[in-house]
Parts: structure tokens; sequence; C-alpha cells
């Protein structure tokens, strides 16, 4: 009798449970079948039956194609290394933050600062418009001072555009990520500071052997995973940033994917880009999880 | 309490660094914040820290382009439909994933993991949500992120470290999987309920990519993506406005392309700086679940 109970519990389960798997199955898995457009001659509107296969013409195609495709990976990689470079600046904030000792005051500056995490691309992209466009504040106010004798629009400057995007983004991201920092340096023992205050130490070591130490293995959980994300910078940011005087420098992967497939509908080539990406992204997840095996004795996922 | 002169010269620089960087993701909002406050007409040079010519005419005058107004609806209302579709949907899954009698419980659950870690790529996800007819259809806007791998990893960690007891005596009472859920489950996981509630809200808020490639009809488009169009149209916008003034409307303010730009920021902007404050203390609380379990 009992069995009879579980058997018609566990089926009124499975049913409860298969709507939530039927949607992660057609939104999550489903569209992986579209990676056969790779491997097809595929153009817009003849059916897929009757395109032919042309196998790994398109990935031999991405491979050859040394002049654009070229560039696109220099911007890509150029810019996810400056990220890294600047990875630690959430860190020396949370650091900064945590020697604060008027509440009130952290409260205002975690506040403030985390805020442009949630705005949107387009409206960052509105602001920095009209602030550093050439009738934006910044140019206005430098002319009015007479500091400058004509604008710059540091926006659609070539030379710079890299290290502009990367300012942008950390701007954006800066203050939301040093939440997780601030919580590690929280868990941070507090009697070790009491020990290194009778040894003597001022702030400034307290922080050098202390503070760091205790924070810095989520410091290089974080570095280890955006060096497996460096082939994704992102499509919102380089798409509200583009413009003709910057496209040389600001063209990545994920905008050109979207270029080459949605904008010239050459749905096959842009398959292909995507599949390339994901799995060397994959490929990189992997490598530096057995890194962090090896060298940390945990695996970061 | 003793100080060195390091000491002091550390937090005068500690104290003067963050002003500098809080002042510098502070000032852009005030600055679109007073922009939008000036009177076209009387910007001769430049706003920078108080209105020029205090108004609401931009709002008011915005508002009469019904496309804004209904903008504003559709995400609003995507914001409250899909926000209640993920909270229900990654609540009550993570909650059968947890009960040890659902039949390829496992298996379901890896497959909801393994979808973090890499997608199908733009254009097989593109005509993928053709093939399902989602293209001009604003169920695109809330179907496809009812399940988030993310929050059903926090979900259902939550879960499972409530006391099983409570769900074991109200089974010995006759309830069923969903009364347990709906009286016992999500009354005591409201805490993890209203932090994923608060992330998938801002973003369904600041989405525009899917309405970008997918939604064309002019009765489907989101806040954000009205503004982009704007933003790359202001010039024309604001000859439009002229024209609606000259056309016998009363009002004799004009505006320029860039008050119709500060104005459209803002309204998009200022539903977020409202909820801020709730989304503060509930965000912090995520952050912390989340790397307990990273």
């Amino acid at each position: 009798m009992k069995a009879g109970i579980s058997r018609k519990m566990e089926w009124s389960l499975l049913l409860m449970a298969a709507p939530f798997i039927l949607l992660v199955i057609a939104f999550n898995y489903v569209p992986l079948f579209g990676w056969v457009y790779a491997f097809y001659d595929y153009k817009p509107g003849i059916p897929l039956a009757d395109t032919p296969f042309v196998g790994l013409k398109f990935f031999k195609l991405a491979l050859e194609d040394g002049s654009e495709l070229g560039n696109i990976i220099r911007n890509t990689l150029g810019i996810s290394a400056l990220s890294l470079l600047i990875s630690p600046l959430p860190l020396i904030l949370a650091i900064l933050l945590s020697e604060v000792r008027s509440k009130l005051f952290k409260n205002i500056v975690q506040t403030i600062t985390t805020l442009p995490h949630f705005i949107s691309w387009v409206i960052v992209f509105s602001i920095m418009f009209s602030l550093f466009s050439n009738d934006g504040l910044v140019n206005q106010q430098l002319l009015n001072w007479g500091w400058i004798d004509q604008p710059s629009n540091p926006l659609s400057d070539s030379s710079i555009a890299w290290y502009v995007q990367t300012a942008i983004s950390a701007w954006k991201t800066v203050g939301f990520s040093a939440i997780i920092y601030l919580a590690a340096i929280a868990g941070i023992d507090q009697e070790q500071y009491e020990a290194a205050k009778v040894d003597g130490a001022g702030r400034f070591r307290q922080i050098l052997h202390i503070t760091i130490p205790g924070s810095v293995q989520t410091y290089l959980v974080l570095l280890l995973l955006s060096v497996s994300n460096m082939l994704s910078n992102g499509f919102e940011q380089f798409f509200v940033f583009f413009n003709p005087m910057v496209s040389e420098k600001l063209e990545v992967l994920d905008y050109y994917v979207y270029r080459v497939g949605i904008q010239s509908a050459d749905y096959a080539y842009s398959t292909a880009l995507g599949i390339f990406k994901t799995i060397i992204s994959i490929a990189l997840l992997f490598t530096v999880n057995f890194i962090s095996k090896r060298t940390r004795g945990n695996s970061i996922f | 309490m003793k100080h060195s002169k390091t000491d002091i010269l550390f937090q005068i620089v500690n104290y003067a660094l963050l002003v500098t960087f809080t002042f510098c993701c502070f000032y852009p909002f005030y600055y679109i914040f007073i922009y939008s406050l000036s009177d076209a007409s009387e910007i001769a040079g430049n706003v920078s820290f108080a209105p020029v010519g205090l108004t609401l005419h931009n709002y008011t005058k915005i508002f009469e382009l019904n496309d804004i107004g209904q903008a504003f609806l559709i995400s609003l209302l995507r914001t409250i439909t899909g926000t209640a579709i993920t909270v229900f949907s990654c609540m009550l899954f993570s909650y059968l994933l947890t009960r040890k009698e659902l039949v390829a419980r496992k298996l379901m659950y890896r497959s909801v993991i393994i979808t973090l870690y890499f997608n199908a790529g733009l254009i097989p996800w593109y005509l993928t949500m053709r093939m399902y007819g989602l293209k001009d259809n604003f169920l695109l806007y809330i179907l496809p992120s009812a399940i988030v791998g993310f929050f059903v990893i926090l979900i259902k960690t939550f879960i499972e470290e409530m006391p099983i007891v409570l769900q074991e005596s109200a089974m010995i009472d006759g309830a069923g999987y969903f009364r347990i859920f709906r009286s016992v489950i999500f009354p005591l996981a409201l805490p993890i309920a209203a932090t994923i509630a608060v992330f998938q809200s801002v973003g369904h808020w600041n989405a525009w990519t899917d309405n970008f490639f997918l939604v064309r009809d002019p009765h489907l488009q989101t806040l954000q993506m009205i503004l982009w169009d704007y933003l790359n149209e202001a010039e024309f916008l604001a000859e439009r406005m002229r024209d609606m003034t000259s056309m016998g409307n009363v009002s004799r303010v004009e505006m320029s392309p860039e008050t119709i730009k500060m104005t459209i920021t803002m309204i998009a902007t200022l539903p977020i700086l409202v909820v801020y404050p709730m989304l503060q203390r509930y965000f912090v609380k995520g952050i912390m679940l989340g790397a307990v379990k990273g």
C-alpha cells in the first residue's frame, strides 16, 4: 500500500517538474540544434533540406579570413587583457572602504558607487555621450576655462578606444564587484588585527599582511573565471559605443557575430563563429579549473 | 589611541580617493537630472550645478509622445510579469529538485547547471525563437528567462538547509507537494525569493537586446529600446516637437535634442533610483549567498 502511494506521488512530482524542465530544454538545448546551420550553405528563405552541405567550409573560412577575424580577435583579447589588468580595482576599493571608520560615510560611498551597475548600457551610453561629446559638459567646461582650444571627443578617438571602454566598464562595475570582497574582508578574524596592533603594525602594514592575504583567494577565483571569459566582452557595451571612427578598434567577437549574422544575414558563418567561441570558452574554463585544482587544491565550479 | 603620521596620511589619501570616485559615480546622474529640469531656451552655455530655468515642461512634453508612455508600460509589464514568472518557476522547480523521490532528479539538476557555462550563440538562438513564433511576441520577453540556472542553485541550497521536519509533519497531515510548497517552503524561503526578484526585475527593466533582435512591432517596444532610438534621432525629434508646438499647441517652450535625450534617460533611470534603497538591502544578501556557494 505504501509503495502504491509513493508511486502516485512520484508521478505527481514528475508532472509538476515537467513544464520547467521543458522550458530549460526549449530555451537552452533546442537552440543547440541550430549549430547544424554552420555546416550548410544556408540562405534565409530556403529550407535547410534544399541547402548544400558544406562540412567545415565556414570554419576554414574563419581561420583563413586572416584580415578581418585577425583584427577582431586582437580587439577582443586586447580589451579582455585590459580588464584583467584593472581586475584588482574592486579589491582595492573594498580595502579602502574597510579602513573607513564612519559607518554613514561608508554607506554613502557604497550606495553611490554601486548605482552604475544597475543601469542599462543604453543609459550608460547616453550619460557618457552627454558628458564627453564635443558639445558635452566636459569639453564645453574646458573650453570655457580656456584649458583647451578645441573640443575632442574621447568616444570617437580610435587611438584610445580600448582604454576608454575599459574605463567606462570600470566605472560601471567596480563599486558592485567590491561587495564580494567586502564580504571576504568582513570574514577575516579580528584578533589578527589586534595582534598586529600589539606588535606595532600601522594601518598600512596591517593591510599588507592581513587584509590582502585574507581576500586574495576570492580574487584569484574571480580572476580565473574572467580568464575563461576572455572571448566574451559582451555585446551591449560594444554595440552602443560603436561608431565609424572607432570601428577598427572596437569590433569585438560578440559584435562581429551580430554584424555577420543579423546585419549581413550570413547565418552559417555567424553560427560557425559562435561555435568556435563556445568551444574555446569551455576549453578555457576547464583549463583554468585544472590550474586552480593543481595550484590551490580547489576547483572553481 | 595613538596614530602615527603615516596612518594619518593614509587616512587622508583614503578619504580623498573615496570621495573622488563617489563623485564620479554620482555627478553624471545628477547632471542628467538637472539638465532634464532645465529650460532648453535658457540654456546658454551649460548646466553644471543647478537647473537653468527650473521647469517640469520637458517631462510633460515627452509624455505627449505616445510611444514613450506606451514603452514605459511595456517595460513595466515586462518587469512585473517576467519577475513573477521567474520567481515562481525557479522556486517551485528548485523545491521539486530537493525532493529525493523525484525521478531523474540529478539529471535534471545537472542539465540546469550546464546551462550556466555555454550558450548556443546568437543566430541559433534567433532562429529558434523565430521557430517558436516568439518574433514580435510579448512572451519573448518573459518566457526564456523563466528558469535561471544561477537562481536554481541559490534556492535549492537555501531549501536544503531548512529543517526537513517541517515538510514531513505537513506531509503527515496529508498535504500534497504544491500545498507544502505554498504554505511551508515559500514563506520560509521568502528572503531568497526577494533577492532573486530584485535581481530579475532590474534585469528585465534594463533588457533591450531581445527587443532589438526580434521585436519590430511598434506597440511592443521597451523603454530602453525607445531611448536608444531617440538617442540616435533626437535632432529629428526636436523638429517634430517644434512642429507640434507650431500646430496650435499652446506651450511656447521648445525642447532641444539635448533636453530630449536627458529627459528620456532620466525617465528610464528613475524607476531604478526609486527602488534602489530596497535593492541595496537584498543584493548584498544575494551576493553573500552566491559567494558562499561559489
